[in-house]
Formats: structure tokens, sequence, C-alpha cells
């Protein structure tokens, strides 16, 4: 479904002219940039240290592309790892066990999902304005939940989880189980008729319909499946830094989206890679990750970001103009070179 | 542009105008998406004064009116843009950099005026920039205005750099223009409504006005119909800009006091008022004035949950809540609209 224009006219140029490999490109360039210029990038210890900085927004990542792929959105997920933070934290002040709450919050996290999915789906509204909504309403719930309050008194087993690395290596758990997740959802959406049906929604949801596909359900569980992740998400953040908080990760949507689109997903569906994807979390957090090391402030990284978004979407639409401006004039030239 | 708008858009090929001439009883449903708002707003207003009658004290209804101008031409100005079927998330942050660059001119020791046109000339360039990207390159305007809003918020911070504007030191003609009036009626709701006025006779009385809506209800006939789609949302989006300019002046005006992360997370706000407001988010259907009551519905549910000393944690679940309840009960009434506009043609084609 992916390919475009250009791989139709020219299949070895356009290969190598899609934007996921484009990223993939610039991600070694800026990775070999990192290694030349700072010496205290390439150890180790940063390399982990970076990883995990980028598990949320990468696992968060994933359902994401899905969903854009079939021409949705969801911006409540920073909400929904704020309301999950919120709700370990309160829950283990009230003397829950982690082995309880882990479940309890992704569940709420689900549910999350299903109010967004129910919403779009049941009554058909635009997931723009839903996920508006409830961005708000579940970050207001986390205040409601836990006020300005930190809670952060975890037991080192739990906090470890979130920061230790696989022995021998310098990938940290999280990330593991990332790259674990990226492999399923990589299959489902590259290689099996579900992921087939994600790019039909996308293309044409009214064709998608007619072919027999269910697209309501379909829809339905991915927002449900966002929820359940970004609840994850949310426990994963709060071990991390060892602080349950209303206001974690906010903000932390933009930067989820910026990674799917600057991997190349269409933001009006139906075409995408995930490896594009990953390529984007990662040139995020390669790029975030030198800024810090460079000690550049938190301001330019935010225009660093911005840029990336816009560029990520305006230069594949550049390359489309352009194209179409050359078959105009070709169509010009040979019109009047036969009339 | 003489040629374009000589062309038959009076009457552009949109849904509302051929459901409003032939039935008055839906004509009414539609119209009813401002009756409701204001419904709604009376019934709280009662509701709260009963509980606590200091609600409605002078000073808290000037305090309403003070919080919602700013709020109200931010809400005016992104009707425009949403009306065609496009959205602006850079809003809140134009608001913070052009309150925080005036700010810092007038401090500075500039002159008022040359101040607030330096303020309102930022606003332009960023709806301009919003608006060239979204119009001529058309790229998705949720993401441009998106990567906007952090290029430009990452440029107040750059040049605020932790500094924060005193009221101390913002000439008084300038902060008089905030809380000052004339023979009692305070300037900054007179400016709002002025705006909004204007704004909305605009789009309701020209063709060029018109053809908003028809960009946003259905870009392509618009196109056939020689609509200058990309001209129209780059002026949507260049007055958007310049509206969010004057309030950021309005915002230093009325608050002295500024930080660069004035207005920060505004965007949201805003979008909630217009949606609130009937301003449908996939284009074509709403007005200035329901966005404007929406503005004032969510101040004055701010002011609400303060007098009733409701937590003001809840402040945004409810917030979220009355979004949601706002856009599901606008789809329902469109659902049933729909469904009695094709029963009635039904009916007329069988007899």
């Amino acid at each position: 479904m992916a390919p475009d224009l250009i791989a139709r006219r020219a299949p070895a140029l356009g290969k190598i002219l899609r934007w996921d490999v484009l990223v993939g490109v610039m991600l070694v360039a800026v990775f070999g940039a990192g290694l030349g210029t700072n010496e205290n990038f390439g150890n180790s210890d940063n390399i982990a240290f970076a990883l995990s900085d980028l598990a949320e927004i990468a696992l968060i990542a994933l359902p994401m592309t899905l969903l854009v792929v079939c021409g949705e959105v969801d911006l409540s997920v920073a909400s929904v790892l704020g309301l999950s933070s919120a709700l370990t934290g309160y829950l283990w002040n009230a003397g829950w066990t982690f082995e309880t709450i882990v479940p309890f919050v992704l569940v709420v996290g689900a549910i999350c999902g299903l109010v967004n999915g129910l919403l779009v789906t049941k009554l058909g509204l635009p997931s723009l304005a839903v996920t508006i909504g409830t961005m708000t309403l579940y970050r207001g719930l986390a205040y409601v939940v836990l006020g300005t309050e930190a809670v952060s008194e975890f037991p080192q087993v739990y906090s470890e989880w979130a920061t230790e690395t696989v022995p021998g290596t310098a990938i940290p758990y999280s990330v593991a189980l990332f790259i674990v997740l990226a492999i399923i959802t990589g299959l489902l959406l590259h290689a099996t008729g579900l992921g087939r049906s994600l790019f039909a929604i996308g293309n044409s949801e009214d064709a998608a319909f007619f072919a027999g596909i269910r697209v309501k359900r379909i829809k339905l569980i991915l927002f449900v499946v966002t929820g359940f992740v970004a609840a994850f998400a949310g426990i994963v953040f709060t071990l991390r830094y060892g602080s349950a908080r209303a206001d974690n990760g906010a903000g932390l949507e933009m930067s989820v989206i910026a990674a799917v689109l600057l991997g190349g997903v269409d933001f009006d569906g139906g075409k995408g890679t995930l490896g594009g994807v990953i390529a984007g979390v990662l040139l995020i957090g390669v790029l975030r990750n030198l800024l810090m090391l460079d000690d550049v402030s938190t301001e330019v990284q935010a225009i660093v970001t911005g840029l990336l978004l816009v560029i990520s979407v305006l230069a594949p639409r550049l390359a489309v103009l352009y194209r179409e401006g050359r078959s105009r004039r070709r169509a010009v030239a040979e019109a009047s070179a036969s009339g | 542009m003489t040629a374009v708008t000589a062309s038959p858009t009076a009457t552009p090929p949109t849904p509302p105008a051929p459901i409003q001439d032939k039935d008055g009883l839906l004509d009414k449903v539609l119209r009813a998406r401002e009756l409701t708002i204001a419904a709604a707003l009376i019934l709280l207003v009662v509701a709260t004064t009963i509980a606590n009658p200091r609600f409605l004290s002078a000073q808290g209804v000037e305090d309403i009116f003070l919080n919602a101008s700013i709020l109200t031409l931010l809400a005016v100005g992104q009707t425009l843009v949403v009306v065609t079927r496009n959205i602006d998330l850079s809003v809140g942050s134009v608001v913070g950099l052009v309150a925080f660059v005036t700010g810092k001119l007038v401090t500075d020791g500039h002159s008022i005026a040359f101040a607030v046109i330096v303020g309102l000339v930022i606003g332009v360039v960023c709806g301009l920039v919003n608006g060239l990207l979204v119009s001529f390159c058309r790229v998705p305007a949720l993401v441009v205005t998106l990567g906007m809003l952090y290029v430009i918020k990452g440029i107040d911070y750059y040049i605020a750099e932790g500094q924060q504007i005193n009221a101390a030191n913002v000439p008084q003609g300038l902060l008089d223009l905030g809380s000052g009036g004339f023979l009692g009626v305070p300037y900054l709701p007179v400016i709002a409504v002025a705006i909004m006025f204007i704004v909305g006779y605009y789009l309701r009385a020209y063709p060029s006005g018109r053809e908003f809506y028809a960009i946003g209800s259905n870009p392509e006939a618009a196109r056939l119909a020689g609509v200058p789609i990309s001209k129209r949302v780059l002026t949507a989006y260049v007055v958007n800009g310049l509206l969010a300019g004057v309030a950021g002046v309005l915002w230093l005006s009325r608050f002295g006091t500024v930080v660069a992360d004035n207005a920060a997370g505004w965007e949201l706000t805003v979008v909630s008022a217009v949606v609130v407001g009937g301003v449908a988010i996939v284009g074509g259907v709403g007005t200035v004035y329901g966005a404007a009551l929406g503005a004032l519905l969510l101040t004055t549910i701010g002011s609400v949950l303060v007098v009733l000393k409701v937590n003001s944690f809840w402040q945004d679940a409810l917030t979220g809540l009355l979004l949601l309840l706002a856009i599901s009960a606008d789809r329902l009434v469109s659902l049933r609209v729909a469904r009695t506009l094709r029963k009635r043609s039904a009916a007329r084609h069988g007899s």
C-alpha cells in the first residue's frame, strides 16, 4: 500500500527516495554526528539513559501508528498517562500492593480508550474533537485523584525495573519490552490481513466497509488498545522518575504524534510503515539527547521538535506538488507539440 | 478577486442554505444551537445566584466579562479557521509571544503605539506562516499548527530567558486599556463585541464570507464553484493571527505582569469554546456569535466553580465533560435533522 507515485515510475529510485528510508538515513547521520562531536554520546550509560528516556513515547507510538494509519488520532494519551500515574500514586498511598495496582490501572486505561472509541464509532464524531475533550477530562480526573501532590516512596524493586538494563547490554527492560511489542505490531501491520484492512480503512472508509471490513469494531479495539498502552506507559513513567504526579507526561501526545508523522505516516491515513515510525521515534530521541548533552536549553529543543514536525509533513507534500507541476508541464508540452 | 467573487457563490452549494429556506421548524432547530447555549448560560447564572447571591455583584459580573473578552477574540478568529475545516493550535503560543514582546518593548521605553504595532505584526506573521503552509502547501492544519505551537513557544521562551514583565514598568496608558472603561463600561468587552460583530457580519452578509462555509462543508464543490480556496483559507489564518495579536496586547494590558508561559495551553480552551459554541470541527457550520457564547459559558463556569467553592481540581474535568456533551449533543441534533430531511424528501418523491 505504501509505495507512492515515484515508486511506480522508477522502482530503484523510488526505494531510495521513500520518506521513511530518508528518516532512517537522517537517523544514522545524526547518530554519526553525535559520536563525532560529543565524547559522552557513545558511552553505554548515555545510550541506556537516552533509550529509557524514550520508552513511553516509543510504546505509545505503536498503537498510535495503527490509529493514524486508519485515519484517526488520539490526543488524550498523555492525559491517560497522567491519570494512570496519579492512580498508581493514590492507590499506593492507600495501601494497595503493586500486583493489584497494575491490573487496575491498566483496566482504567482501557476504559479511557473505550470511551474515546465509543464516541468516535457510535456517534460518528471526529476523533480530534473527541480526544481534545477527553484529553482535558482525563487530565482533570488525574488532578481530582491526586491533586498537586507527588507520591514518591516506591520500593526499589519496582523502580529498578524501569531503569535497569538487560544484563550485559545497554537496553533497559522497558525498551526490551518495546522491541518485542514493536515486532508484534510490525508483523500485524505489514504481514496480516488485519494490517491490510487498516490501510484500506485509511484510504477509504466507505470502500473498506463495502469490502466487508468491520471498520467500527476495528477502530474501537484500536482506541481501547491505545488507552491500555498509554496507561502502561504511565506506570513505566511513574517508576522511572520514582514519582507519581497528576501532571506527568504533560504535552507528551505532541511528541508521540511528531514521531509518528516524522516516520512518514500520512495524517490523512492509508500510508506509512512501522519501520519509519521507529526511525522517527529514535531520531527525536537522539536529537533530544544530543541537545541535552550539549546543554542546549529546552526552548531550543522545543523549536527543533516543532520544526521537525513541520518539515515532516511539508517535505513529502512539496515533493508531490513538484511532481504534479512537472507532469502538468509535460502534458502541456506534449499537447502543444502534437497540436 | 472581482471575477471570482462575482461567480454565483452568493448562495453557496452548502447544506445550511437548502435546510433554512424550506422549513420553519428545522430552521429553529438549527438556530437553537445558539439558543441552547444561551439558555444553559442563563440557567447556570440563575442557579448559582440562588446558591450564592454575591455571584451577581457588579464586580463579579465585570470580572467575568473582562476574562471572557480575550477568550472571545480568540474564539472569533478560531471560528473563521474551523469553519473552513482547518484548525489553529498555535494561538496560545502566539498570545504568549505577543504579550511578552509588547511588554518588553514598552518596559524598555519604546512608545506604546510602536510596541502594539509590533505585537500585531507578530500575530499577523504567525498567521501568515500557518496560512501559507496550510493553504498553498496543502499540509494538514493540525500537524502544521502543532509544530508551530512548539516553534513559537520556543521562540517566546528563548526571548524571555526566564525574565518577567512587571506591571509596575508597564505604562499606565496601556494598563488603563485593560482595567479602565468609558462611562463605567470597560473597554475590553467593547472591543471583543465590536470585533465579533464585524467578523459575524462579514461572514453572513458578504459573498466572500459565505465562501468560508462553502469551503468547509464541501471543498470539492467549492472548488468547482470557483471559490478561491487557498486565498480564503489564508485570510482565515491571517485574521486569526491578527486577533491573537490583539488578544496578546490586551492580555498585557489586563494583567500587566507577564511571563513566558502566559496563555500556554489556551489553544485547547479556545477550541473548546468554539466547539461548545456549536461550530462543527469538521467545518462548514457555526457562527462567531455561538463561539463567543461558548467563550462566555466556559468563563462563567470557571467563576461558578470558584463561587461555589468547588475544588479547583474539578475544573478541567468538568470542562472536558462539557466539551464532550456539547459535541455529542450537536452530533445527535444534526443526525436527527438529516433523518428528518431524508424522510421528507422520500415522502415528496413518493407522492
